[in-house]
């Protein structure tokens, strides 16, 4: 029977709601209570159900816990998972990204801070730094975003194993053509505004998430203040933030099989942080950004948190499944691609992270 | 003469990643050794422990303390503090949080 498994990292740990009809939902944990985390993958190649997550302890640091049984039950490895190589002098921080990559089912990414990207090629027990990106001359000049300066966001490109992207806040875009050896900035047309001369500089935007799209090379970015496309596979940047309430917000989703419909979850600004008119929200365009509506059936009004850069995610049923967990601690379900949302958990600590997807 | 073994004493938080074990009694090679030398030997047979207490730097995590007979070696000398024989060592988690 297939089950619809969502994850929930947050700021004391790590709850999972499960569902076999995605209306009637149960709620597992929570597991490594006290621990924050910010981090998490839900890895259904070749079959799997395993969950990986980026776990930190405020007291025993950072470290990468795995299940293999859909969130169940973890292991740790005895040896640390992911370090920073002794040359380095540096410490890992926080696990901020796991991406499976859909090119190799033995390969996961890892998004850090600081500013590191690494990978494994053993289903995410060890990973190595990417030395490509750590070398790169301009990540001295990389600048910490209010929440820490890390990758992010990784997105690999179906089909194309040489092909990536990661992002950061407030790095920029950047992008490799071989595999990871080499990396450029990609940010032409992602407008800087918190800059005082140059607005347009090659690199130092603050992206906020990048999600891949269905269309040929099509990515969408949902930056601080400014919502863009690519259909060039992030060579270039347009905006499409027209039409939205705010170009404020931390996330943005695609949808899984069909061209040009993304999700973005509006903030009001920059200097406020709560959703536009405090009513919470996701925007939906099915024409890649060219126009947009609201969809807000079941989300609260007079509501005046905020659904961060991982805290949204989507599964891969039909019709595609959206989730989006709140500061406040509670997790939106909807099983219409947007239209209708229920709540599906509440008064959880902060929400981080949310992924979802469906178990065999 | 061998000298007096050194008593580690865990804190609560991290014996059940150990099979419960509260406390590791490491030998002292000579007079005295660096809380560096000795944490070394205490986690070579408990390997997880020492991603929890020591950065892949070797530093003592932010909110932990380590304590020689009594005395915070994290406010001192930190990894290079001496360790006599004998003595024994506290690691704890601090108090912090929220």
């Amino acid at each position: 029977m297939t089950e619809t498994v969502v994850a929930i990292g947050t700021r004391k740990g790590l709850w999972i709601a499960r569902s076999s009809d995605r209306t009637e939902w149960t709620l597992e944990g929570p597991h490594f209570l006290m621990s924050e985390v910010a981090s998490v993958a839900i890895d259904t190649r070749q079959g799997r159900s395993t969950v990986l997550a980026g776990v930190k302890s405020w007291h025993w640091g950072p470290t990468v816990q795995a299940s293999t049984d859909g969130g169940r039950t973890w292991t740790e490895s005895a040896e640390r998972a992911l370090a920073f190589p002794s040359d380095t002098d540096t410490a890992l921080e926080r696990v901020w990204q796991l991406t499976p990559d859909p090119n190799d089912a033995d390969v996961v990414w890892a998004g850090v801070e600081p500013h590191a990207l690494f990978k494994s090629t053993d289903r995410g027990e060890r990973y190595e730094l990417v030395r490509g990106l750590w070398d790169h001359p301009h990540r001295p000049t990389w600048e910490p975003g209010f929440g820490g300066g890390a990758v992010h966001t990784i997105v690999p490109e179906p089909g194309h194993p040489e092909s990536m992207l990661v992002a950061m806040s407030a790095g920029g875009v950047y992008r490799s053509a071989d595999g990871g050896a080499t990396w450029s900035p990609s940010n032409p047309g992602i407008r800087a505004g918190f800059m005082p001369d140059n607005e347009y500089p090659e690199y130092g935007q603050c992206v906020h998430k990048v999600a891949r799209g269905q269309g040929d090379g099509e990515l969408f970015a949902q930056n601080h203040n400014g919502v863009y496309r690519s259909s060039d596979n992030g060579q270039s940047w347009q905006s499409i933030a027209e039409g939205l309430p705010t170009d404020f917000g931390f996330t943005v989703l695609a949808h899984p099989t069909r061209p040009g419909v993304v999700w973005v979850v509006p903030v009001a600004d920059a200097g406020e942080r709560i959703p536009p008119d405090a009513q919470l929200q996701v925007q939906r365009s099915d024409d890649a950004g060219a126009t947009w509506r609201r969809q807000a059936a079941g989300l609260p009004d007079h509501s005046y948190t905020c659904v961060l850069r991982d805290a949204a995610g989507l599964d891969s049923a039909d019709p595609v499944g959206v989730y989006l967990g709140t500061r406040n601690g509670d997790v939106f379900a909807s099983a219409d691609e947007g239209e209708t949302f229920q709540r599906i958990a509440t008064q959880l600590p902060d929400v981080l992270v949310v992924r979802a997807a469906q178990l065999v | 003469m061998p000298s007096a073994p050194v008593r580690v004493i865990l804190p609560g938080m991290l014996r059940d990643l150990v099979g419960g074990v509260a406390e590791i009694e490491v030998e002292s090679s000579g007079d005295a050794q660096t809380v560096a030398e000795l944490l070394d030997r205490a986690f070579a047979e408990h390997r997880i422990l020492d991603g929890k207490v020591r950065d892949e730097r070797g530093q003592i995590r932010r909110h932990v303390k380590v304590f020689v007979n009594g005395e915070d070696a994290t406010r001192g000398e930190g990894i290079g503090a001496v360790v006599p024989a004998g003595a024994r060592v506290h690691i704890i988690n601090a108090v912090s949080g929220g």
